[in-house]
Parts: C-alpha cells; structure tokens; sequence
C-alpha cells in the first residue's frame, strides 16, 4: 500500500467521513437506540399505550413484578427451550447437508437452490405451509402417519403441549437449516485438499477425517453460525404467532411482549410493565451477545 | 466394487430425502392452492392431484384488497432497499476507505443494531411513529426497515471496498475527482456485484418482515404481503384454499429470484460470517 505524507487521498478525513457516515448513524438513532431510550423510561411508569398523559411514576417496580410473573419466567423457559432444540437440531442437520453438497455429484445445483428455497419464504407462509400440513382434519402429516398405521387417529398437533412445541420447532429447523448449511459449506469449500490427502495417508478413515481434519477447520464458521442464529432463535415471534399465537404452552417472550404492549396494554395500565418486559428482553439477549464474543475471540486468540 | 456401488445408492437416498424435506411444503402448497374444494377437504388427500380448479387465485384478488397489499409490500420493500443502499454504501465506503476518528465506533454502533431484538423497540418505536404521524404510512415501515438492515449492508459493502485496488482511486484522485466523485464514478460501479447480492437480502428481509409491519400498518388498505395472508384466518372459516393461491403467489417471485442470483445471495449471506 503506498503511503506519503503529500497523498490527498490517505490524509486524515473527518470532513467527508462525516457527510458519508451521518445518514447512516441518524436513521440507526431514529429507530434503535432512541426507541430503546424510551423504553427504559416507559418502563419506569405505570401507564396504558392510548393514554399516555395518565401515566403514574413506579419506579423500577415493574421490573420486580416480571419476576413474580410465573407467565413471563414460563414464556422464558419455553423460549430457551425452543432456542436450544432448533439450534442444535439445525447444526447437526446443517453439516450434514453441507458434506453432502460439498461433493461432486449429479443433481448438486438442483439441490443447492432447493436448499435455498425455505430460507428465502416469507416465515409467516412457511408457517401457514406448515399449518395446513399438520391440520388435524385435512393435514397430509396425519394422512400419511395413519396410511401407514402409525396413528389410528388424527393427532391434534398444534393444540397439545407434548407436540406443539416440537411442531414449531420443526418448522423452524426447516427454514433456517439452510442458513446453516450455506455458511458450514462455504467453510467447508476453504479447506486445502492437501489435509485430506494427508489423513489418507495416514491411514484415516471417514470418520477420523471429519473429526481431526474438517471439524476443526470449520469449527469457527459452526461458532459464528450458531451466534446468529440463536440471536435470532431467541428472538422468535412470526413462527409462533402464526401457528399457535401461544397457545399450548408454545408462547415465547417476543409473544408474550407484543401481546402486553398492544393488546393488553392498549387502554388497560400494562404499556409500562410491557416495556420493562422488553428491556429484559433487550438485557438477556445483550448478555448472550457479549457471552459470545468474548466466547469467539478466545478462540481467535 | 459392489461397497462402492452400495455406498452410492445409500448418498443419493440421503440426496432424495433432503430435496423432499425442502421442497415438498412448497410443492404441497402449490397443489392445495389448485385443488377443487372437496378434494382440498379431504382426510386423505392425494399426493398429486388429478383436478385443478384456480378458484383460490380469483378469489384471493376479488374478495380482498390482495393485489394493494402486494403492491404495498413492493413499494415498502423496493424503497427499503435502495435508500439502504444508498445510506449503507457511502457509509461503508468511509469506514474501509477514509480516515477518521472513532472509526471502530462507529462500526461497533452499526453492528449492534442487529443484535437488538426487534420486540424490545416495538412499543416506543410505536409510539415516536405516531408522534410524527408515521403509523399507517409507508414511510412509517421503510425507515424502520433501512436501520434493520443497514448492519448487514455496511458490513457486506466494507468488506468489497476494502478488497478493491487502492492505485483506482489514486488515478482518480490525479485527474481531479474529489472525495464523492471519485466514489460515485470508480468505487461504486465497481462494487455493483455486491450491491446486488445486499439489496437482493435487503429486499428480501423487507419483503418478509412481519413483526413491524404488523404494528405499524394497523388498516386493511396499507397491510403488507405477510400481514394480509396472516389476516385470512377468520373466527369460524380458515380460507386454505386462498391461504396457499396466496402463499405461492407471492413466493413464487422469490424462488426465481433465488434461482437467478443464488451464487450471488450466497456470497452475501456468508461474506461477513465466514471472514468476520
């Protein structure tokens, strides 16, 4: 890179840096961090979202009551829940697919854009898609598992605990598996085939070379992979909002909040506790957020 | 000899599975949009139906503003995406290609816009929207969607410009551009790869995005796509045949879209994962 002291173009900047990176930080104050400001100070009172001029100073007392809230600590577990089995299921699942399209074979492409096609719908017409599959009456779930004599009768699945959940799970594993895949093959493609060659001849057989060789060196792309999308696992509202809005104990955090702000908290006093419910939302993730960082340049170091 | 061949049947079995897994809700939601209604109201439905009937595609446009929301969700989604791109590039330009203080900062500050929860800002951002009489406007949706997706565009953008020659904006530099001209005129086209593969994510996330565009456009005439088909599910009728005309209908750009620029959406999706 050249450097001189005279170069116009690598003298220090602000000017300019500043016009080009202005838009940028208003339009992220405008929806992000001044929203967030507000909430913490909605948070502070006791207040209904149509009348805002009643509003009743409270402290941090609503922080307190989330915690007394058994739905608020359920919903939470059932979030991590939710997070914790798509995630893993969606890892494992992804690095197969990605060894798999990482050979050479007839039908890859196919395969690859086929990969692509649930990630790229809109997650509520996934959710509907999947609705109509698991409906009790009509659904071709139920037709197949009592075509072959696994049920004898149609199963509910979206009205009982014991299958709700790990129906919306499900779907989530199906539309986000392709993120993972597509991010583990683009790993898998940087690894130099001489590593492989090298196990050969060492004697290693396909097992020994996925674990001493491939997952190792993809070990980082699976690390970052996993941040996000358990960022945004933990984040879940369109999946459950579509298939069950809650019910059958399947209501995530995000639900139950947008549920406290806008249908509870429309004329009844539950605005304020809403929003304390969202900075602990906002502080949960942040901690997870942080936690992984530090987590990934450990591992960077 | 026969291992191989056995190892072989056993790979394609695994390739067959995985293209059933991903297609077949897609598949089977293009043939329940098709299906007359007594054969959509089966218990046991065919796997390939053998009698079409469009019903569902009409009546998604005849018995609802469908064809208004569509056009909402592009005018949203397609405005979204250029204004980010426009925010994003310049804004990414600076942090790859010019000198200031505070740089880290600032890009810290971008990235941590996509780790916020979009829940946590949902009642506040309601709540300024509509102190600048936002709610129910496209505007209302378009800037929300420029913040959420700026991170990515940023981060995407740095990442190519940072990559390009820096002897390019020398030679431009010499001939007398300045500091916008020179990145209007070399830097830009010159990134037209990768402003293709953000905004193709850019729109697609708009075009997708259900959580705010339920908030904030609360009237049937300004529902975006997402939203219209969640509000076909009525108290006593779920309409499935117009639930899946409509479902295709809207996905069905996508997937050519994907089909189109896969390699090029790929790049954008692993770009910032896999060098960050």
């Amino acid at each position: 890179m050249l450097k001189t002291k005279n170069d116009p173009l690598h003298k220090s900047d602000p000017a300019y840096a500043l016009i080009f990176i202005i838009p940028s930080i208003v339009v992220i104050a405008f929806v992000a961090f001044w929203p967030l400001a507000q909430t913490f100070y909605n948070s502070l009172y006791k207040s209904a979202l149509m009348f805002p001029q009643n509003k009743v100073f409270v402290g941090l007392s609503n922080y307190g009551a989330l915690w007394q809230d058994p739905r608020f600590v359920n919903d939470l577990w059932n979030t991590i829940r939710f997070t914790a089995w798509s995630v893993g299921i969606e890892t494992v699942l992804g690095i197969l697919v990605a060894l798999m399209l990482n050979k050479k074979f007839k039908l890859r492409g196919l395969v690859r854009a086929a990969v692509l096609v649930p990630w790229a719908i809109p997650t509520v017409v996934s959710s509907e898609m999947w609705r109509w599959m698991y409906n009790d009456n009509y659904g071709v779930i139920n037709s197949i598992l009592m075509s072959l004599h696994i049920v004898k009768q149609p199963v509910v699945f979206l009205a009982f605990p014991s299958t709700a959940m790990p129906a919306i799970i499900s779907v989530d594993v199906w539309k986000t598996t392709p993120f993972m895949v597509l991010l583990i093959l683009a790993g898998l493609q940087l690894i130099p085939e001489e590593l492989y060659e090298a196990a050969r001849i060492d004697g290693a057989n396909a097992w020994q070379r996925f674990w001493s060789v491939t997952f190792p060196m993809i070990r980082p792309t699976i690390g970052i992979a996993l941040i996000f999308r358990s960022l945004d696992a933990m984040r879940v509202f369109d999946i459950v909002f579509i298939m069950t809005k809650g019910a059958a104990n399947t209501e995530t955090l995000s639900v139950y909040n947008q549920w406290t702000l806008f249908t509870r908290g429309f004329i009844q006093p539950y605005f304020g506790y809403g929003s304390a419910m969202s900075v602990m939302i906002f502080l949960i993730i942040g901690v997870l957020a942080i936690f992984y960082v530090k987590m990934m340049k450990i591992r960077l170091d | 000899m026969k291992h191989k061949n056995f190892r072989k049947v056993i790979f394609y079995i695994g390739v067959i599975i995985v293209l059933v897994y991903f297609l077949f809700p897609f598949y089977w939601a293009i043939v329940s949009s098709i299906r007359p209604p007594e054969e959509l109201f089966s218990s046991h439905p065919s796997l390939i139906p053998f009698h079409f009937d469009f019903e569902s595609y009409v009546q998604v446009f005849t018995e609802r503003p469908f064809a208004l929301n569509i056009l909402n969700s592009t005018i949203v989604a397609g405005s979204a995406t250029l204004l980010c791109l426009v925010v994003g590039s310049i804004a990414a330009y600076a942090i790859a290609r010019l000198k200031f203080a505070g740089k880290v900062g600032v890009m810290i500050l971008i990235l941590m816009v996509s780790m916020f929860p979009q829940v946590s800002i949902l009642g506040a951002l309601f709540q300024i929207l509509r102190s600048f009489k936002l709610i129910n406007t496209y505007p209302g949706l378009i800037i929300p969607y420029i913040a959420l997706t700026l991170p990515l565009t940023v981060w995407t953008l740095q990442n190519f410009f940072r990559d390009m020659p820096h002897e390019l904006e020398e030679a431009a530099y010499m001939d007398g551009s300045g500091k916008f001209g020179t990145f209007w005129r070399v830097i830009l086209p010159l990134a037209v790869p990768g402003l293709v593969a953000t905004g193709l994510l850019t729109f697609i996330f708009s075009w997708n995005e259900f959580l705010f565009a339920l908030t904030f456009e609360q009237i049937p005439s300004m529902y975006t796509v997402p939203v219209a088909i969640s509000m076909f599910t009525g108290y006593y009728v779920v309409p499935w045949g117009q639930i899946m005309a409509a479902s295709v209908i809207v996905t069905a750009p996508l997937v050519i879209l994907v089909l189109i620029f896969q390699n090029r959406i790929i790049a954008g999706m692993t770009a910032g994962a896999v060098k960050g």
